[in-house]
């Protein structure tokens, strides 16, 4: 099983190395340049966060949506403070963010373990509640780049070791939850609860605390995110992030998290992200027009999904000849009666 | 040996025809108890158990690990549990048995909290045991193997037994190599080799059950519970299973298990307690019981377990298979079946029998040999397909491949017969309900009504659903899989009736069974499969259990027929 899932890690590397190698032989700009080096690690940044905090919510078998409207919230409300009690210290102004965000994931995740409704259809709500919360508190306001200190600014755009600071702090992020999910007995479980929800409960795993904390991580990283986002654009609006959602979960996907929980790494979910971000950096050097770049998200969502069916059906082929031939696993139609998504 | 499963459902034959420790040569322990028993001491539900009432003088009788006492349990309207009885001793295995909607279940999931009494009281060990989670109930020393599966298919083998409780090295981080270590340990105690590290998806419903039992087992508690733990396994891994239920015995747990297969129980338990309609009915000492007595009490009538056989003149070859292969599962399969008559397929479990039909039937592909219907080549593709020519197939894994868990028995009842029953494209429900109103009456199913989600349904009724919906669609060729799996006395033999009588109108059947009664008792020839290959094809004259059984091990090569 690693190894079908590390061979899918690898063909999602595989891919974006021939990207980039493809898009600077068009333009060398595209990597060779010093700005095209930063922003080949800036602009997936971001995403990656929230990628990684939508696979821990994939693999216990639900969906976060609202991901964007707690970033744009977020984000707003971290350049508000910075307005309204200028006294207040760079660093606590970021957790006081990052913290709304956990605590907009913890209403996500209240929500989804006490009201027993799917969670596609609870925060497809609260999508629409904190962008709503966002756009009544900002009217037509901006917060622009003079409202922001400038030690704060800097996080968006310093370097170390000719590394963004904002990359390393979604790597140090990747890598945590990684070794989580991977390796922590709390982190296994959301395995388990994706893989057979009902199953979960026999065994004695706390489902409802799992999967609330797996909601307070996504919104925690989206928070995260919302800060670095008001750091590097150094202007937010009420629409800030406006559409990321989707792209969270075709990141999830591309990467290997299976739609209905239980399989995929938080590794895999995160070069999805930069897969992503990427293509929308290299289709117009390749002079690929603008419309043509959504019909090759959608190519690759299908692919991917397509791909994870002919693998499943493959390896269950595999098994069966270990073993005594058994169904091929039902369909994810048969799946869902359990779970949520 | 390989013996149990195939031995007559009568608990006396089992002492001669098993060179296993039987039901009466026996363990120090449970002799030692049984001698001086009160004959059949019964406990009718007014005589309460437990430490205040004491069973009988005896004063070796120790302390109860588990003590029931009117344990009531409501699932709204539905009583589950009106009066529940059980005491269990340590060191003792106690069958519990009683029919399908008994009750069974639901007591034992009451034990392991996933469900909350509605009133009564559990003691372990003399403490009040109220778990409020199945945590709860094993942090207490109380293991379950429940009836429908609980395995993760995306998980490993290891990290299947050992979920819940990952067992973890250096920096509290999961320990995958102690864990594959100690279940290679564990499943080498049960004599299995199912790899550690492949995931649970794909695992055959036998191999499954052992991982549940594994699973079990490692929690060394003081109350094992085992609700229908064998009805997916073959003779070899029942006893290995027994084996293993007896050591845990003699070191002093308790065990309760739960069966529908008197053979099982009789070579088993030290005790029996009888359930109806979710009340106890009596607990008695096995020894001094028999078959005759434990079905009367169960089903509150004599059942005649005899086998049900119109006599009938096979007509023309309906189905015929001829050199099906498919590597590593079956190879060179031929077989043929007329109109009117019953093939009994036997042999052990992983032999191959289950993929054969469903490569017929088009759910698995093969890669060379032919399958005719009435002579025409049925071509490979799909099941619907196969239906379209009139085959049905009831599957062996009925829960996954057969039951809509969250649909209503009316509904899963009609599910295939939805073209021939709607007008114009609209499903009437009055059709449905007629159709699942007969075949319900026809199999017993116990349900509140035809609405009742079929989830809720206890594990026997829920098979008995799944036949309900197949049968009800009229087939030329049936192929079934495991009839009778879960299904209690009664309606085993109803089960039995429907299929003589399928046969006698017409009806090609080939019902594949892991009880040799049922396939000696059913078939017109019985065909016997060894690892993937016919071994033998026998007339019923000749058809003894002997014959079967070394063909079905493989001991002897018959010449196939
Ligand atoms: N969650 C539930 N909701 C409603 N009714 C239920 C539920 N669980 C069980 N029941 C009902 O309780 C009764 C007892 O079911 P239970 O599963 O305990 O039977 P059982 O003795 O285990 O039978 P079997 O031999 O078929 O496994 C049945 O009538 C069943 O329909
Ligand atoms: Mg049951």
């Amino acid at each position: 099983m690693t190894r079908v899932l590390r061979r899918r890690e690898t063909s999602i590397a595989l891919a974006l190395v021939i990207l980039v190698v493809v898009a600077t032989t068009a333009n060398d700009a595209f990597l060779l340049s010093s700005d095209g080096f930063r922003d080949l690690l800036l602009a997936p940044s971001l995403l990656v966060l929230l990628a990684v905090g939508q696979a821990a919510v994939i693999i216990t078998r639900n969906v976060d949506l609202s991901v964007s409207s707690t970033l744009g919230l977020v984000a707003f409300a971290t350049g508000s403070m910075f307005v309204s009690s200028p006294g207040l210290s760079v660093p606590v102004v970021m957790l006081l963010g990052i913290l709304l965000g956990a605590a907009l994931g913890a209403v996500n995740g209240g929500l989804v373990t006490s009201a027993r409704v799917p969670s596609l259809v609870i925060t497809l709500g609260t999508l629409y509640a904190y962008r709503g919360i966002t756009v009544i508190w900002a009217g037509t306001d901006r917060i622009s780049a003079g409202d922001m200190p400038r030690s704060f600014l800097a996080i968006g755009t310093e370097r170390v070791l000719g590394i963004p600071v904002v990359a390393l702090v979604a790597l140090v992020v990747v890598v945590g939850a990684g070794v989580y999910l991977g390796y922590a007995r709390t982190g296994r479980e959301f395995y388990a609860i994706g893989s057979e929800p009902v199953a979960a409960r026999l065994c004695g795993l706390p489902v409802g605390r799992r999967v609330f904390f797996a909601f307070v991580l996504s919104g925690t990283l989206a928070g995260l995110a919302g800060v670095l986002f008001a750091a590097r654009y150094a202007t937010v609006a009420s629409n800030a992030g406006t559409g990321l959602e989707l792209q969270a979960v075709a990141a999830a996907v591309i990467g290997g998290v299976a739609i209905f929980g239980g399989s995929g790494t938080v590794a895999g979910a995160a070069l999805g992200a930069v897969l992503l971000a990427t293509i929308d950096r290299a289709l117009p050097i390749l002079g690929i027009p603008d419309f043509w770049q959504q019909a090759v998200v959608g190519v690759l969502i299908i692919g991917a999904i397509v791909l994870d069916r002919v693998l499943a059906v493959r390896t269950a082929r595999r098994l069966r000849s270990t073993g005594v031939a058994e169904a091929v696993r039902p369909l994810p139609a048969a799946r869902v009666t359990g779970g949520v998504p | 040996m390989v013996v149990n499963r195939f031995t007559i459902l009568k608990g006396e034959a089992m002492a001669e025809s098993d060179d296993e420790p039987g039901p009466t040569s026996s363990h120090p322990g449970a002799s030692a108890d049984a001698a001086p028993a009160t004959p059949a001491a019964p406990l009718g539900p007014a005589a309460p158990l437990g430490p205040a009432a004491p069973l009988g003088p005896s004063t070796r009788t120790p302390a109860p690990t588990l003590v029931v006492r009117g344990l009531v349990k409501h699932f709204g309207p539905v009583v589950a549990l009106a009066r529940a009885e059980l005491e269990v001793r340590p060191g003792e295995i106690h069958a519990l048995v009683g029919e399908n909607g008994a009750g069974k279940s639901t007591l034992v999931k009451l034990l392991a909290g996933v469900y909350q009494p509605t009133a009564g009281q559990m003691l372990l060990d003399g403490a009040p045991l109220e778990p409020r989670t199945p945590a709860d109930a094993r942090d207490a020393g109380v293991a379950v193997i429940y009836q429908e599966p609980t395995l993760f298919p995306d998980l490993s083998v290891a990290e299947n037994v050992f979920m819940g409780r990952l067992l973890t090295g250096r920096g509290g981080l999961v320990s995958r190599k102690a864990m594959r270590e100690r279940t290679r340990e564990l499943l080498a105690t049960l004599g299995v080799e199912i790899d550690p590290d492949r995931p649970a998806l794909g695992l055959s419903i036998a191999d499954q059950q052992l991982v549940e039992i594994v699973k079990a087992v490692s929690l060394d508690a003081k109350l094992l519970v085992m609700d229908e733990p064998t009805a997916a396994l073959s003779g070899v891994e029942v006893d290995r299973l027994f084996a293993v239920a007896r050591q845990l015995r003699d070191r002093g747990a308790a065990v309760v298990f739960i069966s529908h297969r008197f053979d099982e129980i009789f070579a088993l338990s030290d005790r029996i307690t009888v359930m109806r309609d979710g009340e106890h009915v009596s607990t008695q000492d096995t020894a001094a019981t028999d078959t005759a007595t434990i079905v009367r009490q169960m089903v509150g009538r004599a059942v005649d377990t005899m086998f049900p056989r119109t006599e009938r003149t096979p007509g023309a070859v309906v189905l015929e298979v001829q050199g099906l292969t498919r590597a590593g599962t079956f190879e060179g399969v031929d077989l043929h079946v007329r109109a009117g008559e019953i093939l009994g397929i036997a042999g052990l479990v992983g032999s191959g029998r289950s993929e054969v039909v469903r490569a017929v039937f088009g759910i698995d592909r093969y890669d060379s040999g032919t399958v005719r219907v009435d002579g025409r080549v049925l071509a490979q593709d799909g099941p619907e397909q196969a239906m379209r020519h009139g085959l049905a197939l009831v599957p062996e894994d009925r829960r996954r491949q057969g039951l809509h868990t969250d649909l209503s028995v009316a509904r899963n009842v009609a599910l295939t017969l939805r073209r021939r029953l709607s007008r114009g494209g609209i499903l009437t429900s009055g059709a449905e309900y007629r159709v699942a109103h007969e075949w319900a009456a026809t199999l017993q199913v116990k349900a509140r009504d035809l609405d009742a989600v079929a989830g809720t349904l206890s594990g026997g009724n829920q098979q008995k659903v799944v036949l309900a919906k197949w049968l009800s669609t009229t087939p030329r060729v049936l192929l079934i899989d495991e009839p009778t799996r879960g299904i209690d006395v009664g309606t085993k033999a109803e089960v039995h009736r429907l299929l003589d009588r399928l046969a006698g109108d017409g009806v090609a059947v080939v019902m594949i069974s892991s009880e040799l009664p049922e396939v000696l008792g059913m078939s017109d020839r019985v065909l016997v499969m060894h690892e993937g290959r016919v071994t033998a094809v026998l007339d019923r004259a000749d058809a003894d259990p002997e014959t079967v059984m070394s063909a079905a091990t493989g001991t002897v090569r018959s010449a196939v027929a």
